[in-house]
């Protein structure tokens, strides 16, 4: 349906198109279920489990002994807009799987944060250079409020699988939906196919 | 008229549009398709330009849901905002709109909720706590509400007369409107109003009024806001969960 007098912003050339629905955005917005919990560097820790058996387990110090990775990559936030050109530096997943010593997962994985918050994703999502866990954003150490001290990134998919405040994959055999999905949210969450809410 | 899921993109009717405040317009839309929804939960907008660029944005619903074909929503006019200004400056009474919903689950209240809730509303982030107080309000909820209410200036005040009539009907309603601007020239309550951005202090003496502790609170408001005071609410006890919050604005 057509807006006859909708023009929209005055677009400006940019070099490349973004999602449907999306707006381009200088700032970085926050969003949050609830209010932004107090995470110590001191007690925080990373587990990895497979099917309920834990493989692995890093503290800060050790997450930061691994070999790191630096990544700019666009981000698209459901709520419509999209950053371009994030710099993000952290660890991938593939660095913390080879660290413990085991083949990368099959299925699916939930992530599990400080303040209780989920969400799943397929373990092909985060494995083959696709997924880190950052804790550095702009070349300084990420804020609490956009997730800091650590979280994980999927930049491929809507920014609310890229869970704050991280503190565990547990990889499984079957899918089962995190906090947004149980709310109507999308089960993958592929910004390119628009797939916002459970049906798109 | 056919829609393509329950999902899926309707095209409302405005059926009029309200000046609330200077910066602030009510729009009633009425629904092709009769829509429950919960009282919290958001409509997506849908414009298309005639070269067929597309804009979306989301606005939390005021109404209540006690209507299921029609529903309010109350747009800021953002400064170079796109879709705010096509709002203000083009939409009237008649005007077509692509819309679906409703969406959002975690920020909703519905009356089985029967402990005492703490809603605090930065600016325009009063609109899903508005629908959660006229639900209650018709669904002759006995639960005791607390409302903190914070904007610049009394001009700023959205749903004043009716959340002043909710006041004086219901005893177990709190409202408290503070003026931020007021700040500079008063120290103490005035006219009415509390007079300074919401602290621990008038989050404390005020959350007295609801007999201890509230069981649940709803933050909406500017990133700021909602930050500052999710964080106080952590501080005076309530559980994680139960600290719900909504941001808008980068």
């Amino acid at each position: 349906m057509i807006n006859n007098r909708f023009f929209g912003r005055r677009r400006t050339e940019t070099s490349r198109p973004l999602p449907p629905g999306q707006y381009l955005e200088d700032g970085f917005p926050v969003l949050s279920a609830g209010p932004t919990p107090n995470v110590d560097t001191a007690t925080w820790d990373f587990t990895i489990e497979i099917e309920g058996d834990t493989v692995g387990t890093w503290k800060w110090n050790s997450l930061n002994a691994l070999h790191q990775t630096d990544l700019r990559t666009d981000i698209h936030c459901v709520t419509k807009w999209t950053k371009h050109d994030t710099d993000w530096r952290g660890v991938t997943i593939d660095t913390l799987l080879a660290d413990a010593g085991i083949e990368p997962p099959t299925g699916f994985v939930m992530a599990s944060c400080d303040g209780g918050y989920t969400t799943n994703l397929p373990a092909a999502d985060v494995i083959d250079g696709k997924g880190l866990l950052v804790h550095t954003y702009d070349g300084k150490p990420l804020a609490p409020e956009h997730g800091g001290p650590v979280r994980l990134l999927i930049p491929h998919l809507y920014l609310w699988k890229s869970a704050k405040w991280i503190r565990s994959l547990k990889f499984m055999e079957h899918d089962v939906p995190g906090f947004w999905e149980r709310y109507g949210y999308h089960m993958y969450g592929d910004p390119w196919r628009e797939q916002r809410y459970t049906n798109d | 008229m056919k829609i393509e899921k329950a999902t899926g993109w309707q095209i409302a009717t405005v059926t009029s549009v309200h000046d609330e405040s200077p910066r602030v317009k009510l729009f009633q839309l009425e629904l092709p398709v009769e829509t429950k929804f919960r009282a919290g939960q958001f409509f997506d907008i849908r414009l298309t330009a005639p070269d067929g660029y597309q804009a979306q944005r989301s606005y939390s619903i005021t109404s209540s849901p006690d209507q299921t074909n029609s529903i309010e929503l109350a747009i800021e006019h953002i400064r170079d905002g796109e879709v705010s200004s096509y709002f203000h400056e083009v939409v009237e009474a008649g005007s077509l709109i692509e819309v679906r919903g409703p969406f959002g689950g975690h920020f909703t209240w519905s009356p089985s909720f029967r402990k005492p809730i703490l809603l605090i509303g930065g600016g325009s982030g009063i609109a899903p706590l508005m629908s959660m107080l006229r639900h209650r309000a018709s669904t002759g909820g006995n639960s005791p509400a607390l409302l903190m209410f914070s904007v610049r200036q009394e001009d700023d005040v959205l749903f004043k007369s009716e959340l002043e009539q909710m006041a004086r009907d219901d005893d177990k309603f709190n409202l408290i409107i503070t003026l931020t601007r007021l700040a500079a020239d008063h120290s103490e309550p005035f006219a009415g109003r509390a007079t300074r951005r919401i602290d621990r202090t008038m989050i404390d003496s005020t959350v007295a009024t609801l007999g201890g502790t509230p069981a649940r609170a709803y933050v909406c408001g500017g990133s700021n806001f909602v930050e500052a005071i999710g964080n106080q609410l952590a501080d005076i006890g309530l559980p994680y969960e139960e600290i719900r919050t909504e941001r808008f604005g980068p």
